[in-house]
């Protein structure tokens, strides 16, 4: 069951990278609803032991990360009527290559902090931190709001990892918290996105949003 | 007991909802900050014992933010039925607003005490989304750009706070203490944590803290929320929540430097506190709208507190006292822009100018909200910033001295300039002296009054009541 | 004493004509598959297997036009790319698992002799004077700069799993313990170089072969204005090409070895299973965008920069 921990967190990786190159919105919707079918796989994977919260918390987190956000994000694409993403303000390229450093970065972070535990010396860690890098990028690179609600489920999914080597410690709070978190701050900013796709006249483009400066 | 401090409020919120009639739901928001402020002197004045196995505990740092955040709100609430029925057209769709008005203050007591730092977190989190729709209450294209940013900024903020948490839980995990959010575990086994992990916990908390607070580079979106903000909502946010989201601080300022590391924190807290202050004061020079000029002043002020957080020992009793000052400071503030701002119909400080003629009343507490906040004797910042500025020349840091009052002396200028253009300034074309109502003048009277009380005369109690809650901050035993 | 040396030498012979044979009459083969493939997706019946060869022999017979712009390097060009190719297909361990000819550090000669047929072939286009095949020798160059990157940095990450410094070596049976260990990282390594492969051999999603507007070619404008038998020396280059990239991502993903008897139908089947693959790759995608072509090498390339820094750990 442990062999399938590395593979999951590189296909975690993996979808990071995806979701800076992608340039279409049901793309990037859908990439992160695999990243949170790869985290409920995780939960079970990453203990020891099946206990009955494990299982709940896992089935909780591909039900919300890979069925109900993305289901209320493709419903804001349709209530917008948009379908690709404009260019991002740094282009898709050099995200990439931003990603592909902060990975790195991570990697070699990581490698600076002692890490205890069943855990030890597996790409948790690492991965947590590429992953809320990528979402950090995504978050301030992309123009359309529904992309930037994206990101911030990305940079949610990177701490729902950490929070996976915490689980024996602290059980269900930990991921409990997280989900929760989640949940509501996805359902607030979808609702504020419906508002700002009526009043904006269904661009829902966040450069639109520029007029308060200075 | 402690319990009830949080529920309270909430359950008036829930009842407030439901009410039928607008002006009841304000009279409603009064009543239950009225008896939350009455509820949060009784338990600071004996408090009581610590609930669900430490969950819940009142300390003399608790002691002291908790009153002050209750009567700050009680006195934003006694202002909220006259602004309202000013505006009739807003009337009608109160319900949200008066309820979430009411939560929020039952979950900024939650921050204040708890002391199990995920509950803590939860108590922000709520904080957060409590309080979006109240700027969202103008119902504007601007308010609702403001609203975005708000949640996006402060969401991702949340976000990094409860990362930051995991890692102050992963090292305690890996320093092979056993790994729990219960501040008094984790000050107990502060000496052994993982030093690796806790430097990077406290960096990632104070980013996301820091985020709630409001510090520079993370406090973009501030000017937008406080400037589009209902006024009352401004005062609450920058008088309430911003105190919550440095309590949070404190806590994890406690766990450093009960962990021996209290250096490499106090260190980043001088670096990004002179940052929000340099920040603050660049945007304030030219400033045209006086609504996001106070929240510019915000920035400053939270600032300063962080500055003298970082600094330690009298400058920690400044900071503690600054805390309090900057609540009061910023509910004269937000409240008289708030009138000049429905008096004006604009918020640029091109359109007002000559208030004095106009609204004489609301100016006047303006101008002298203005004193106040940018610490002029007899107000009581005057003695915070003082007491800071005597700690850092005190602990060596001559340069973070300097800076400090050079950063306040710009701050000075720069909001002056606004502040007396709005005032003074040519009067205006139309109008002559209107007639205020009270209403709108005696809360930001009070608040005042409770500023200029804190300069001239620091009652025992009070003084006694900062003492402690630096000790604690210090972890002074 | 002289009858086991003799055994062993005949042996050795033995093994090198085999080898030699398989690079010599294999590669066709995998075109010829790819396009049956294509041709049953599309519902038709499609070429015979033995198709290429037969096309090899028929333009072999035909003569040859040749513009007058042209001078030496045009025919130069393909010849120097077959006989690079061919240099490189010598390198790369096929069949039971070592190459005709492998040192210390043969995979550095694979990538400088794969990038010398890019050369000379980039050089025959140009010498034509065409601004179509300017064009396409620049697209191949503006590739190959991220595309090149991407194929050493695989093969370095290979080098570094199993701490060997040759192609027969580090491609051979050390490969098996690291997928028990870091099959991750072989993936990531297997995907970079497959994506190389569609690239570098001009496949769908990054150049149609079956395309006949020059402006979206890729290597087939480059080779536009060659005919007869230098056509099919091009041909027969392209088809060698092909077999080194497929005999590489055969060798990772099945590292059997040992008994001859097993190993040669493992490779060649895994070769024929590579070409089907991208039969069906080149069948249900689309071509890619060319602004896009760029991002997905690059991909390629952080892919296998990844393995190799999770197993550099």
């Amino acid at each position: 069951m442990s062999s399938l921990l590395e593979p999951l967190l590189v296909t975690v990786l993996l979808l990071n990278m995806f979701v800076l190159g992608a340039t279409r919105l049901r793309a990037v919707i859908g990439a992160s609803a695999a990243q949170g079918v790869c985290l409920g796989v995780l939960t079970v994977t990453a203990h020891g032991e099946i206990t009955f919260e494990v299982v709940a918390i896992a089935i909780a987190a591909v039900a919300i990360k890979a069925v109900v956000i993305p289901r209320l994000l493709y419903k804001a694409m349709r209530d917008a009527a948009i379908a690709r993403d404009v260019a991002p303000l740094v282009g898709v390229i050099p995200s990439l290559v931003i990603g592909a450093l902060g990975t790195v970065f991570a990697v070699v972070f990581a490698g600076t902090l002692p890490f205890a535990g069943a855990h030890a010396g597996t790409l948790v860690l690492p991965s947590s931190l590429a992953t809320v890098l990528t979402g950090c990028v995504v978050l301030t690179t992309r123009r359309k709001a529904i992309t930037q609600v994206v990101g911030y489920l990305i940079l949610e999914n990177g701490i729902f990892i950490l929070g996976l080597s915490l689980l024996d410690a602290m059980p269900f709070l930990v991921e409990v918290g997280v989900l929760l978190d989640l949940v509501v701050g996805i359902f607030v900013m979808a609702i504020i996105i419906h508002h700002v796709s009526r009043e904006f006249s269904a661009s829902t483009d966040a450069a639109e949003l520029a007029e308060l400066k200075e | 007991m402690l319990l009830a401090l949080v529920l309270l409020p909430i359950a008036m919120g829930a009842l407030a909802f439901a009410a039928p009639s607008p002006r009841l739901r304000t009279y409603l928001v009064v009543t239950g900050a009225a008896l939350h402020a009455a509820l949060a002197v009784f338990v600071a004045c004996s408090p009581p014992p610590p609930m669900f196995d430490r969950w819940l505990v009142l300390e003399p740092l608790g002691r002291l933010i908790v009153p002050l955040l209750s009567v700050q709100f009680l006195l934003c609430a006694l202002y909220v039925p006259a602004y309202l029925a000013a505006r009739p057209e807003r009337q009608r769709q109160n319900r949200v607003f008066c309820a979430c008005l009411l939560a929020l203050g039952g979950t900024m007591s939650l921050v204040a005490v708890s002391h199990h730092l995920g509950l803590m977190w939860v108590g922000i989190e709520a904080s957060a989304l409590v309080s979006a729709p109240l700027i969202y209450f103008y119902r504007t294209p601007r308010s609702l750009e403001a609203t975005w940013k708000y949640l996006l900024i402060g969401s991702v903020g949340v976000a990094f706070a409860l990362y930051g948490s995991f890692f102050l839980a992963s090292s305690a995990l890996h320093g092979g203490q056993v790994s729990s959010l219960l501040f008094e575990d984790l000050v107990r086994a502060a000496p052994h944590l993982s030093k690796p992990w806790l430097h990077a916990a406290f960096v990632i908390l104070l980013i996301g803290y820091g985020t709630k607070i409001g510090l520079a580079p993370m406090h973009t979106w501030k000017p937008d929320v406080y400037g589009e903000a209902p006024a009352v909502v401004g005062a609450v946010l920058a008088g309430g929540l911003s105190t919550c989201a440095l309590t949070a601080l404190m806590r994890f300022l406690q766990i450093c430097t009960a962990a021996g590391d209290g250096q490499l924190a106090r260190s980043l807290l001088v670096v990004f506190g002179l940052l929000s202050m340099g920040v603050a004061a660049a945007f304030m020079i030219g400033q045209r709208d006086y609504k996001r000029m106070l929240a510019y002043s915000s920035v400053e002020h939270m600032g300063i507190i962080v500055f003298g957080l970082g600094i330690g020992g009298l400058a920690t009793y400044g900071a503690l006292l600054h805390i309090l000052g900057n609540s009061f400071g910023k509910g004269v503030l937000f409240m008289t822009a708030g009138n000049l701002h429905r008096g004006y119909g604009s918020k640029l400080a091109a359109d007002v100018s000559g208030a004095i003629h106009r609204f004489p009343a609301s100016a006047g507490l303006f101008l002298a909200g203005f004193f106040a906040i940018t610490g002029s004797p007899p107000f009581g910042l005057f003695l915070s910033e003082l007491a800071i500025a005597r700690g850092a020349f005190a602990s060596g840091s001559y340069l973070g001295a300097a800076l400090f009052l050079a950063l306040l002396a710009t701050v000075f200028i720069g909001m002056g300039a606004v502040v007396i253009s709005v005032v003074q300034g040519p009067r205006g074309a139309e109008g002559p002296r209107e007639r205020e109502q009270r209403l709108t003048l005696v809360p930001p009277a009070l608040c005042l009054a409770v500023v200029l009380l804190l300069g001239v005369y620091v009652p025992p109690w009070l003084d006694s009541a900062l003492r402690e809650a630096a000790a604690v901050v210090e972890m002074r035993p | 004493m002289l009858g086991v040396t003799l055994a062993v030498t005949a042996g050795a012979v033995l093994d090198g004509i085999a080898k030699a044979a398989a690079i010599l009459i294999v590669p066709p083969l995998l075109l010829g598959v790819i396009a049956r493939i294509k041709a049953r997706f599309a519902g038709r019946v499609g070429p015979p297997l033995l198709q290429p060869y037969h096309d090899l022999r028929k333009l072999l017979a035909k003569g040859s036009v040749v513009s007058r712009t042209t001078t030496w390097v045009f025919l130069a060009g393909p010849a120097v790319s077959l006989v690079a190719v061919l240099l490189a297909a010598a390198v790369v361990p096929i069949g039971d698992g070592r190459a005709l000819w492998s040192f210390e550090g043969d995979f550095i000669l694979l990538a400088y002799l794969l990038g010398l047929a890019r050369y000379a072939t980039m050089a025959a286009a140009l010498d034509t004077g065409s601004s179509f095949e300017g064009m396409g020798a620049a697209r191949e160059a503006t590739f190959a700069c991220i595309a090149e990157p991407a194929f050493v940095l695989g093969l370095l990450a290979l080098a570094r799993a199993t701490g060997s410094l040759s192609l027969s070596t580090f491609l051979g049976p050390a490969i098996t313990h690291v997928w028990a260990e870091e099959s991750a990282s072989l993936v990531l390594v297997a995907a970079g170089l497959l994506l190389v492969l569609l690239a570098e051999n001009s496949r769908i999603p990054v150049d149609d072969p079956a395309t006949h507007l020059e402006l979206t070619m890729v290597h087939e404008v480059m080779v536009l204005d060659h005919g007869g038998p230098v056509l099919g020396v091009v041909l027969y280059g392209a088809a060698v090409k092909l077999f080194v990239f497929a005999a590489l991502l055969v060798r990772i993903a099945i590292p059997i070895a040992a008994p001859a008897h097993l190993a040669w139908p493992a490779f060649l089947g895994g070769l024929v299973a590579v070409a089907a693959g991208i039969g069906v790759i080149e069948s249900t995608l689309a071509r890619l965008r060319l602004p896009y072509v760029p991002a997905l090498l690059l991909s390629a390339c952080l892919c296998c920069a990844l393995a190799l820094v999770l197993l550099a750990r």
